[in-house]
């Protein structure tokens, strides 16, 4: 942030911005203990767990709505850009979402009679999280995508 | 709950080498576990975790479901057909019960 030391006016207001930028901050950290949900880390575990390491982020479309008023149904689709031949093929599809109770959404297992590598379902978000789903092809190659999803009601009921 | 009644919609005829879309819906609360009941005391989970696809006898797709899939869960998916078949689709219960509709497409 820019601070005019001349102007008195506009130093008063960013240094109330920023006051405010830190509550909000501080407001943030006290809350997330209390939930006993996944975090990034139980995300990023279970992707080593399946490919080995965290890929780049990209070969797998996820479209997701941007906000989900109602987080008990949220609409989900993906399409990994690989081939699928006899050959080479997507085997795996791992969804995951970083802020439920626990990270694991679904497991798609793919053939090359799917034809194509793509999926949808309909899944639960505790509130505004990201969706990661990670590829893994029969030659071990992994590809990944994630999105972030605002959650207006989270759906993991209490 | 009601009597759970899996639905697939697929189409009956296609042409050889055709890839296909596949929607399935089964009603079921897919209870997540995290719920807890007026007393408090935590419901048990109950959620089909396991739905498989499969075509004159070879399975081509399956899906492992978490708790985080919503009621009644909604799958699409694809399939290349060559030939002519039945498609058999199954949802496993966690109570062990296992739930199958069959579905023919004719491929010309």
């Amino acid at each position: 942030m820019q601070v005019n030391i001349e102007d008195g006016g506009i130093r008063r207001r960013s240094v109330l911005f920023s006051l405010g930028g830190g509550a909000a901050v501080v407001a943030g950290l006290t809350v997330i203990p209390g939930l006993a949900n996944a975090d990034e880390a139980a995300v990023t575990e279970a992707i080593k767990g399946m490919v080995g390491d965290v890929p780049d982020e990209s070969g797998v479309a996820l479209d997701l709505p941007e906000i989900a008023e109602n987080g008990n149904t949220v609409p989900l689709s993906f399409t990994v850009d690989a081939p699928m031949g006899e050959d080479l093929y997507v085997k795996d599809v791992m969804v995951m979402a970083d802020g439920n109770p626990s990270p694991d959404v679904a497991v798609f297992h793919f053939t090359p009679m799917s034809g194509v590598a793509a999926g949808s379902t309909r899944m639960r978000l505790a509130g505004t999280q990201n969706v990661v789903a990670v590829a893994r092809l029969s030659d071990g190659t992994a590809l990944m995508g994630s999105k972030q999803v605002k959650v207006t009601i989270g759906g993991c009921g209490g | 709950m009601a009597t759970i009644r899996p639905r697939v919609k697929a189409p009956k005829k296609a042409a050889a080498g055709e890839i296909i879309e596949i929607k399935t819906l089964i009603n079921h609360d897919m209870e997540s576990g995290q719920r807890k009941d007026k007393d408090g005391n935590p419901i048990p989970r109950q959620i089909i975790h396991k739905f498989t696809a499969e075509f004159n006898g070879t399975e081509f797709f399956s899906v492992d479901l978490a708790p985080a899939i919503s009621a009644n869960p909604y799958l699409s998916f694809n399939a290349k057909v060559d030939e002519s078949g039945e498609f058999t689709f199954r949802w496993f219960d966690d109570d062990g019960s296992v739930y199958e509709d069959t579905k023919s497409i004719e491929v010309t």
